[in-house]
């Protein structure tokens, strides 16, 4: 190892010898996942690219073939536009709920729960050691019309007699907001538990309301954990198809499930790749826009 | 003069210690309103769990198959499902195939995305910048766009015919990978590079430091990144259901048997998975909180 050192450092004048030895290093360490990205993630994205422009008359029985058929794009934005609305619509609904029902759960393990916070900690993560489609399955029972939130709520007049939880909108955005909180309340708590507690304490010593504090002082310190807890709550939520197969009907079916469908059940690969490189562009363009915006410097 | 009055007694008000309690009342109402949506939040968490431990008790009707749909209510208690869990056909099958396909993407992941971590936070080079692009990008992308771009992959370049363990296990390393560099990174940042500095001067060589110092520092967040990676893994569904072919893990059984007949089997290996991963994590810590009161 010390014989490397002395070979770089001639050529390289601006830098000392440490450095550049250094150099070497780091591309030896980040080769192999690179080359993995590289082969397994940029490639099967130019591949899906290349399928979406295939002539959409071949079927996968014969093959396709690659006519660079741009018009893909405009017959899968025109037949499914509303579904990416909703996609979008359901996502943003779920990540804002999240985010208030997130926020106080991390605030409280953060700063309240003492000698708990480890075990608390673990509470968020452990209903979701079981698997995500039972845990799924499970609210379809509960929900369901003749289960006990629907027996309640129509007792209590909320819900009318004949009315339904199970196959609504909410049913679905419900699913999303349980099975992605997590990826909200993490972060959160992660940046939440960084922050200095005698700083809010200060602002309070220095007559801030309770909620003033919060706004000018600990909401701005947890910033990079809202950040990342609703991008990893949006961007999922966004292609999520489960929720709206399970607890929606095709009536609140999102872009997953159209992708899905088109993918593994029609083989019809020029729609499907082309919905799925529209649905990554549309959701990298908002995740920039959004980190721009909100400007911190960590992404994640 | 009425002004003066209204301007000291307002200071009085402020720093005065009669209007202190109040303000500490109001305080505690609000300290524990926090702690208690914090806690009704967590209750909410547990409302599916609670599901699947009682209907893993669950006799349903009509089932001398001890099948029912998913989604049925609760009828009669029985031991039955617990004493017959590998009864319904594939379903230990599956587990064997999820826990050998999670185990050898997590190995994978963690080994290439800590050799990246290191590199990013310890070593400076051109093309760092791009290189945390690349990292990030996968996170942002949809499963169900990771999926199909995978699938569109193996389609076109002709590998759709070995489609099964390989091509699950290169699909799960690929998303478990930047979660990987994610944490063990955040790790490294936050590691004194100092204890490394003095371990150089104490004589250990490069090597000496690294496996003496720098790893066991580095280790709790290689851990976590191996278990979210095994967690990860081990449940996905999306992404497995673009690229597995014919075969089946057990979030792929869990969905053909919502299709059909549901056994009620199921359940009962979600709060196995619950119990064993609760004790597994509960032990993790007690065994923490051992160690630190003995270095202390």
């Amino acid at each position: 190892m010390t014989h490397v050192a002395p070979a770089p450092a001639p050529t390289g004048a601006a830098v000392d010898g440490e450095t550049s030895r250094r150099r070497g290093w780091g591309w030896l360490l980040l080769v192999p996942g690179m080359l993995y990205l590289a082969i397994f993630f940029v490639f099967p994205t130019i591949q899906l690219f290349l399928t979406s422009l295939y002539d959409p008359s071949g079927n996968y029985v014969q093959g396709y073939t690659l006519t660079w058929h741009f018009a893909n794009y405009v017959d899968a934005i025109r037949d499914t536009w509303n579904l990416f609305v909703r996609s979008f619509v359901y996502a943003g609904i779920a990540t804002a709920v999240c985010l208030l029902l997130g926020y106080p759960l991390a605030y409280a393990i953060a700063f309240k729960a003492g000698r708990w916070k480890n075990f608390m900690l673990v509470l968020v993560i452990a209903p979701f050691f079981t698997s995500f489609l039972l845990r799924t399955l499970s609210w379809k029972t509960i929900l369901a019309d003749q289960g006990p939130v629907a027996d309640f709520l129509r007792t209590i007049q909320i819900l009318p007699e004949d009315g339904r939880l199970l196959a609504t909108p909410l049913a679905v955005i419900a699913g999303l907001i349980y099975n992605f909180m997590p990826f909200m309340t993490l972060p959160l708590f992660a940046s939440l538990d960084k922050v200095d507690y005698r700083l809010i304490e200060a602002s309070s010593d220095l007559y801030s309301s309770p909620l003033t504090g919060f706004r000018k002082v600990t909401f701005p310190l947890s910033l990079p954990g809202v950040v990342a807890g609703t991008l990893l709550t949006f961007i999922p939520a966004s292609g999520d198809y489960i929720n709206a197969e399970i607890l929606g009907t095709p009536k609140q079916y999102m872009v997953g499930n159209r992708i899905q469908a088109a993918f593994l059940t029609e083989h019809d690969y020029p729609l499907a790749a082309s919905l799925s490189l529209t649905l990554m562009l549309i959701v990298v363009l908002m995740v920039v826009v959004y980190v721009r915006r909100v400007g911190t410097e960590e992404l994640v | 003069m009425a002004t003066d009055v209204t301007t000291t007694s307002m200071t009085e008000r402020r720093v005065g210690p009669a209007k202190r309690p109040r303000r500490n009342a109001g305080r505690w109402i609000s300290d524990h309103l926090v702690l208690m949506v914090g806690i009704l939040v967590l209750a909410y968490m547990f409302v599916p769990i609670g599901y699947i431990f009682a209907l893993s008790f669950n006799q349903p009707s009509g089932g001398e198959t001890g099948h029912q749909s998913a989604g049925a209510q609760f009828e009669a208690f029985t031991w039955t499902n617990w004493s017959t869990i590998c009864e319904p056909e594939g379903l230990c099958r599956s587990l064997r195939l999820s826990i050998q396909v999670s185990i050898t993407a997590t190995v994978i992941a963690t080994i290439l995305g800590t050799l990246m971590a290191f590199a990013l936070v310890r070593h400076s080079f051109r093309g760092r910048g791009s290189s945390n692009l690349l990292i990030f990008l996968p996170m942002a992308t949809p499963e169900v766009v990771m999926g199909s771009s995978l699938l569109a992959m193996f389609v076109s370049t002709g590998f759709d015919s070995v489609l099964g363990f390989v091509t699950i296990v290169i699909a799960h390393v690929l998303f478990c990978l930047s979660f990987v560099v994610v944490t063990v990174k955040a790790r490294l940042t936050g590691m004194d590079s100092r204890l490394e500095q003095a371990a150089m001067d104490l004589y250990a060589n490069e090597w000496q430091t690294f496996r003496l110092v720098t790893l066991p520092l580095a280790m709790p967040g290689i851990v976590a990144a191996a278990l979210l990676s095994f967690s990860l893994s081990f449940d996905d569904f999306i992404v497995t259901n673009f690229t597995a072919g014919q075969s089946v893990t057990f979030p792929l059984y869990v969905y053909g048997a919502k299709l059909k007949d549901f056994p009620a089997q199921l359940y009962v290996v979600g709060t196995i998975m619950f119990l064993v991963s609760f004790v597994f994590v509960i032990a993790a810590e007690v065994w923490r909180r051992r160690r630190a009161r003995a270095w202390a």
